[in-house]
This record gives C-alpha cells, sequence and structure tokens, in this order.
C-alpha cells in the first residue's frame, strides 16, 4: 500500500471502533461497515489493526470476511457510488440499456469500476426491493425510479455540472 | 401468572388517541414512495394542515406517514379511510387541490383516482380497487393502515396483546400446539411445518437457546419481508417474543440485508420503543420471561438467507453455509439451539395466536394452510406486493389483482420463485397455488417473487439470467455448486450468443441433475430449477436458439438484425444522424440501408425512425 494511503487510517478512530463493539470477533462484520462509513472502502491497515487486536481474529480472517460480502470494497470509492438494479423485475424492464447508457456517460473503462477522475464507482447490485418502480438506479442512497437510458444520462449530466 | 401490564387497557387508550385525530390522512412512506416524493408530500400536508380553522367537518386533520401499501407503481398513495379514498401518483404540488377540493369540501379530486386498467374508469371507492379487493390480508394487515414509527398506533390494533394472552397463560408447549394445529408451514422457500421446527428446537430447553429471524430477503423480485419490517415492524418483533417464549429462549437476533435502511431504521426504533415499555428486554410485562432482541446488518450475500450461512454470518465469519446435521434445532448460533424463521412467518404468528389456529387453517388448501404474500411484478398492469389464500389460481393473480397483461402484450409465463424456482405457463393458470401444486409443477413458492413474462421476454436469456446469479452469489465452498454452475452458465451464454448445440442440451440436463443432488445447500440444490423448468416448457425455444439461430422474442442482440423496410423508409436520414457507429447510410428521400458488418444492434434508429419503417428480426 502506498504511503498516502497508510496516512489516512488514524488509529485512534480504529481503537474506537474495536471499544464500541467490545472487542468482540462476532462483531467483525458490523466493524468493517464502521469503517467502511469513514474511509468509504476498507484500507488493508485498518483490517490488519482488527486483525491483531480482537481476540480470536487474525488479518487473514479479516481479509476473508471482507473479500466474501460483496458490500465491502478494498479500493476507494468514487465520490458518486451508482448502483443500478438488476434483479429480475428490473432486468425484465430494461435495467440493462439503462446500465450501458451510465457507461458510456461517465466513461468507465473495461473492467472498471470507478471512474478515472474518481468521481463515479458503479455498481450492478441484485434486488433493492423496489421492484414496483423498476428500473431502479440509487445514487449515493438516493432512489431513482423508472429509468431509462434517457433519463439517467440527464441525471448524470447534471451531477458532473455541478462538480465543473 | 399475573402481570403488570393491563395490554386491553393500554388498547383502549391508544384507540382513544387515534380517535381524537379528527381526520387521518395516510400517506405511504415506504421504499418505493420515499423515492417517489412521499417525504415533500407529507411536509405539504402538514403546512396545510396547520391552520385547522378552516376545516368543516373535522376539527383537525393528522397526516400519518405509513409503511408499504403494496402499490408502489401508483406511489406516492394517499389515502384517507373516512372518505373511502385512494389518490395514486400523488405529487407534492397535487397536495393543495386535495386539501382544498376534498379534505375541506368534500369533492374528491377526479384526476387522481386511480384508473382501472381494464375499464378505464376512475374508481372511487377503496373496496373497489380490483387490486386490493381480491386479496385477503393477514401479514401485511396493517402495513399501510398504521404509522409504522409509532408503537400506540400498533398498541391500537391488538399489538402485544397475543404475547400478553400467551405469557399470562404460562403454558408454552400450549403455544407450540396452536401453531402446529395451524398449518403454518416456512414463507421462507422450504415450507417447513413451523409448529414441528419449534417443537424440535423445545426439546433442547434449559441452557441458553436463541431466535433467529430470517430478514436476508435475497431472492431479486422480492420484497414483502422489506415491507412487514418497515411498515409494521412491532408485529415480528411480537411474533419473534412468542416463539422465543414457546422454545425457551431469551436473546434474539434479526438479520436484515444491508439493503434495506429503512427496515433497519424502523427496526432499530421499534425494538428500542418496545424495550422502553417492557414489551421487550428483562421481565416482560412483569413476568419472569426475558427476551433480548438485536439487529445484525448482512453485508451482501446472498447465500446469507440459506440458515446455516446466515448463523455464520450472525457469528462474524465467512457466510458459508455448514454441512446438516446438526440441525440448528440442536446446534445452532455459538453452538446452541437456534430457532430460525422467516419474517413473514414470524408476522403470522400474533395472528394466529389472536384469532385461533382454527381461523387460520380455514384459509388455504388441504396441505398449505393461511395465506401468502406475492411480490407481483414484470409486464403485468399492476404491480406490487399482495397477499392471497393459498390456493389462489395465477389466474387470478395475474389477471384480476394485476389488471392483466401490459400494453395488450400476450402473456408467456410466470417465473415463481426467483432463482430456486421455475416456470409457470399457460396451462398452469387454473391450478390452485400451493406449496405442493407447484413442486408438482417443477416450480416452487420459494420466497413469493412472481414475474409475469410476455412474449417478449426470451426464456432462454431469462435462465441465463438466473445462472449468472446464483453462479455469482456461489460461495465456493462444495465443488457441485461452485463448478457446475459455471459451466452450466457457460453453455447458456454459448446458447444466447448463437453458438449452442445440440449437444450442449444434454450436457446441460445432466449437469443440472448433478448440481442439483450434489450441492451441500439449497442455493446450489435449487441453482438448476430454471434451466429444468424452461426445458421442459420451452424446448422449442431453446432448438430455435441452437437450430435456427434466432430469438423468437427478438431480445437475444448476437441472433436480431435490424432491418429497413424500403417500403415505408421515406429517406428522412435521422436514423443515420442517430447511429453511433455510422452503420446506415443512404442518400436523402430514397430508402437508407443497414450495414450489418457495422452495426452494434443498439436499437437506436428504431426509437429514432419516425416512420416505423426499422423492423427487429
Amino acid at each position: 500500500m502506498s504511503e498516502t494511503v497508510n496516512s489516512k487510517v488514524d488509529f485512534q478512530t480504529m481503537e474506537e471502533i474495536l471499544k464500541s463493539f467490545d472487542y468482540k470477533k462476532s462483531y467483525l462484520i458490523a466493524m468493517l461497515q464502521k469503517v467502511q462509513a469513514i474511509y468509504k472502502y476498507l484500507p488493508e491497515e485498518a483490517m490488519t489493526y482488527i486483525g491483531e487486536h480482537v481476540d480470536g481474529l487474525s488479518p487473514a480472517t479479516v481479509f476473508g470476511v471482507a473479500t466474501f460480502y460483496a458490500q465491502f470494497s478494498l479500493e476507494p470509492k468514487g465520490k458518486y457510488e451508482i448502483k443500478v438494479c438488476d434483479g429480475t423485475a428490473c432486468h425484465v424492464r430494461g435495467s440493462l440499456p439503462v446500465l450501458n447508457a451510465i457507461k458510456e456517460k461517465i466513461k468507465l473503462e473495461e473492467g472498471k469500476f470507478t471512474t478515472k477522475d474518481g468521481l463515479f464507482t458503479l455498481e450492478i447490485v441484485s434486488c433493492l426491493g423496489a421492484c414496483g418502480l423498476a428500473p431502479v438506479v440509487v445514487i449515493n442512497e438516493k432512489v431513482y425510479p423508472q429509468m431509462t437510458p434517457d433519463a439517467i444520462t440527464i441525471i448524470l449530466d447534471t451531477l458532473m455540472k455541478e462538480e465543473q | 401468572m399475573t402481570l403488570n401490564i393491563d395490554i386491553k387497557e393500554e388498547q383502549r387508550k391508544a384507540q382513544e388517541t387515534i380517535s381524537q385525530q379528527g381526520l387521518r390522512v395516510l400517506v405511504c412512506a415506504g421504499t418505493g414512495c420515499v423515492a417517489n416524493g412521499s417525504l415533500k408530500v407529507i411536509e405539504r400536508f402538514k403546512e396545510l394542515g396547520a391552520d385547522v380553522s378552516t376545516l368543516t367537518e373535522h376539527d383537525k386533520m393528522t397526516i400519518v406517514p405509513t409503511g408499504c401499501h403494496g402499490f408502489c407503481e401508483q406511489g406516492v398513495l394517499v389515502i384517507i379511510p373516512d372518505k373511502h379514498v385512494t389518490y395514486v401518483k400523488v405529487k407534492e404540488t397535487d397536495v393543495e387541490e386535495i386539501y382544498e377540493s376534498h379534505v375541506k369540501n368534500n369533492q374528491p379530486v377526479e384526476r387522481l383516482l386511480y384508473t382501472d386498467p381494464l375499464s378505464g374508469q376512475h374508481v372511487h371507492k377503496n373496496e373497489e380497487i380490483n387490486f386490493y379487493a381480491k386479496q385477503t390480508r393477514t401479514a401485511l394487515a396493517n402495513c399501510g393502515k398504521i404509522n409504522a414509527e409509532c408503537l400506540e398506533e400498533a398498541i391500537a390494533v391488538r399489538g402485544y396483546e397475543a404475547l400478553a394472552n400467551v405469557i399470562a397463560a404460562g403454558n408454552p408447549d400450549a403455544v407450540i400446539d396452536e401453531i402446529e394445529k395451524s398449518g403454518l408451514r416456512g414463507r421462507g422457500g422450504g415450507g417447513f411445518p413451523t409448529g414441528r421446527k419449534w417443537r424440535f428446537t423445545a426439546a433442547n430447553k434449559g441452557g441458553k437457546s436463541y431466535v433467529v429471524c430470517n430478514g436476508d430477503e435475497g431472492d431479486p423480485g422480492a420484497f414483502m419481508d422489506r415491507s412487514i419490517m418497515e411498515g409494521d415492524p412491532h408485529k415480528l418483533i411480537e411474533g419473534m417474543a412468542i416463539a422465543a417464549y414457546a422454545i425457551g429462549a431469551d436473546e434474539g437476533y434479526i438479520y436484515v440485508r444491508a439493503e434495506y435502511p429503512l427496515a433497519i431504521k424502523r427496526l432499530r426504533k421499534a425494538i428500542a420503543d418496545a424495550e422502553a415499555k417492557n414489551y421487550l428486554g428483562k421481565n416482560i410485562m412483569g413476568s419472569d420471561f426475558s427476551f433480548d432482541l438485536h439487529i445484525k446488518e448482512g453485508a451482501g450475500a446472498f447465500v446469507c438467507g440459506e440458515e446455516t450461512a446466515l448463523i455464520a454470518s450472525i457469528e462474524g465469519e465467512r457466510g458459508m453455509p455448514r454441512p446438516k446435521p446438526p440441525f440448528p434445532a440442536n446446534k445452532g448460533l455459538f453452538g446452541r439451539p437456534t430457532l430460525i424463521n422467516n419474517v413473514e412467518t414470524l408476522a403470522n404468528v400474533p395472528v394466529i395466536m389472536l384469532n385461533g389456529a382454527d381461523w387460520f387453517a380455514q384459509m388455504g388448501t388441504e396441505t398449505s394452510k393461511g395465506t401468502k404474500t406475492f411480490a407481483l411484478t414484470g409486464d403485468v398492469n399492476n404491480t406490487g406486493l399482495i397477499e392471497v389464500p393459498m390456493g389462489t389460481t395465477l389466474r387470478e393473480i395475474v389477471f384480476d389483482i394485476g389488471g392483466g397483461m401490459r400494453d395488450g402484450k400476450k402473456f408467456k409465463a410466470v417465473q415463481i420463485g426467483g432463482p430456486s424456482g421455475g416456470c409457470l405457463t399457460e396451462e398452469h393458470l387454473d391450478i390452485p397455488m400451493d406449496y405442493d401444486n407447484l413442486i408438482k409443477a417443477g416450480a416452487m413458492v420459494g420466497s413469493g417473487g412472481l414475474v409475469v413474462m410476455s412474449d417478449k421476454t426470451c426464456i432462454v436469456e431469462v435462465a441465463r439470467f438466473f445462472m449468472n446469479f446464483t453462479q455469482n452469489e456461489s460461495c465456493g465452498k462444495c465443488v457441485p455448486c461452485r463448478e457446475g454452475t459455471k459451466n452450466m452458465l457457460a453453455i447458456l451464454q454459448k446458447i444466447v450468443d448463437g453458438n449452442g448445440t445440440m449437444e450442449d442440451l444434454d450436457t446441460l440436463e445432466e449437469l443440472a441433475k448433478n448440481v442439483k443432488e450434489g450441492s451441500l445447500c439449497g442455493l446450489g440444490k435449487t441453482a438448476p430449477n430454471p434451466v429444468l423448468s424452461t426445458l421442459k416448457y420451452f424446448r422449442d425455444e431453446y432448438i430455435a436458439h441452437i437450430k435456427d439461430k434466432k430469438c423468437p422474442a427478438g431480445v437475444c442482440s448476437k441472433m436480431t438484425s435490424y432491418v429497413i423496410d424500403p417500403e415505408k423508409c421515406k429517406g428522412c436520414s435521422k436514423c443515420a444522424r442517430n447511429c453511433p457507429v455510422e452503420a446506415i447510410s443512404g442518400e436523402i428521400k430514397s430508402p437508407f440501408t443497414i450495414n450489418q458488418d457495422k452495426c452494434i444492434k443498439c436499437g437506436a434508429c428504431i426509437d429514432n425512425c419516425p416512420f416505423k419503417a426499422i423492423e427487429r428480426k
């Protein structure tokens, strides 16, 4: 890991997180969720810290849990997290054209999830439980119902303009 | 046992408070309606209602933010029970009109009433909306009728009365007898008799044991558990407390998907409120029964819906399933006896204890009692969440409650039970839907996701879609699931790409059988179902993809081509200007042509042609 990332993790914050969960290993997932809420991803140092300071855990176990669950990211996420629902209802009502429109608009490179400028991260999720509004896109917790390629392009345009 | 809380008295007080609220205006504040702007609608109503002096019939108006009504597509929903009216697709800007016209002057706002898709008429009375009229709501009874964040409203509709009765009676075994007699079966998919599960767990009474609620509603296309947790959290909590009392547990966990932030928020508040009133926690209502309830947030893994994987996840580990036996009833969470039930199952418990097992058992079929919720989505007019007695036919659900097919499309099939389920076709429209009939038809109730598909849906693509999902979510612990799903997906991909062979179909079927038999947990055991069921009913469609290299629904892009009809084309050049890859050429005022080698099949030309001269073949 580079030094810039290293300097980001504040061990006092880490200690407070562990303390709030009583250093219990059964709260590992909740600890990682807290870490991710602060840093927007799981820095390696934070995972190592948990592995070394909680009884019954090791950095390897923590890494194992972190890589198992889709919610955790080991890379920094963009300022805007775009979640495109591709659950059955959204799929049947055309989530893929919406997804393609987003990829084109934010100019995402093949095989990447976050744009070069660090502005957008694109994720495909399987169901957000808002099936009546299909297809659904969520950007930073805000739900956009009944999306079309045109509609999402306009939304992204607005966000991009705000950033300029 | 005598309790220090008189629940009937609490109920009377709560009802009195509500009766003093004047005109109650219910505004849906479920995930769907919030996305459509219901919070702004609520704010606007509150602003207008601040000046009560202008009201004629009522002395005041109370705005009640409720949980999900199930009719998400018509959101934002505003219901005024006293006036028997439901307004649909309400926007912030419509509120003033409703207030001025209907609340103050008793004149309904016609344009905001629900329009029946079949008759094209506005529906004036709530009771006449087919979507609701044909349902029987028990688990969802209060969803959308009460303020989900208010304990008092839950009390007013008999919340915690069943728990108080059960504790006062002091006979845990009688509770298990009653649940067993009701015939309630697990609503999460498996359909295991709930009473029997309770009895197995209760047999290990003595030391520490747990009650766990499975709220990891992972099946794409299903959202009944979310609606219950958001719309009536106290019913779930009460159901868990009754279960804990019956099996002798003193601690419980609700495992909720992290994708449901609103459900988590409302459950947290509901637990805190119930604890403050001593309906949860130590020595509940002054008895010697204690029950502590915690929430565990999931982190995005479908396999955690499997009970042993869910236990591993609560323990803070990778959510991988464990071999059974030992069953959780003997050795579950932290190695202790554990009862795991799904949200909908537990929400039925207080209702059964209040109305009796016989009342519950009179609904449904011989082997499947009570009601079942279904999430109705896809190519149907009324999408949303419904609850009907077990044994209701698919025809009633799709064509009566669902209001028929959307845009006049032709009914082709229904996919039921998500990635573990199968397809039902026209021939199944009239069979009574229950656990056993659906298994016979090669499908399953599953969690209750019901996706209606038209002739514009490619069945092979749908099978590929589900296989892609299960393959992604396979945890990788056992070989048949890990490798088998991967190979099945590869074959399906080959077929939709137009490269399949007839031998591939045989390999696909053989793999499906092996994955089904050899996998460790439910995820792998059911993963091949969508493939097997579509092969059974739509083999022709697979063969069309393989032999004729054609997708009958015109979905699979590798097999479709866009062609301009020279008769209809006026040579306006609009398609050529909109083509992103310059595949269309021609001279103005004479028919244009598409270069098939360059075409990427994006469909931009079809969308832009003013003369409908382009066809997808």
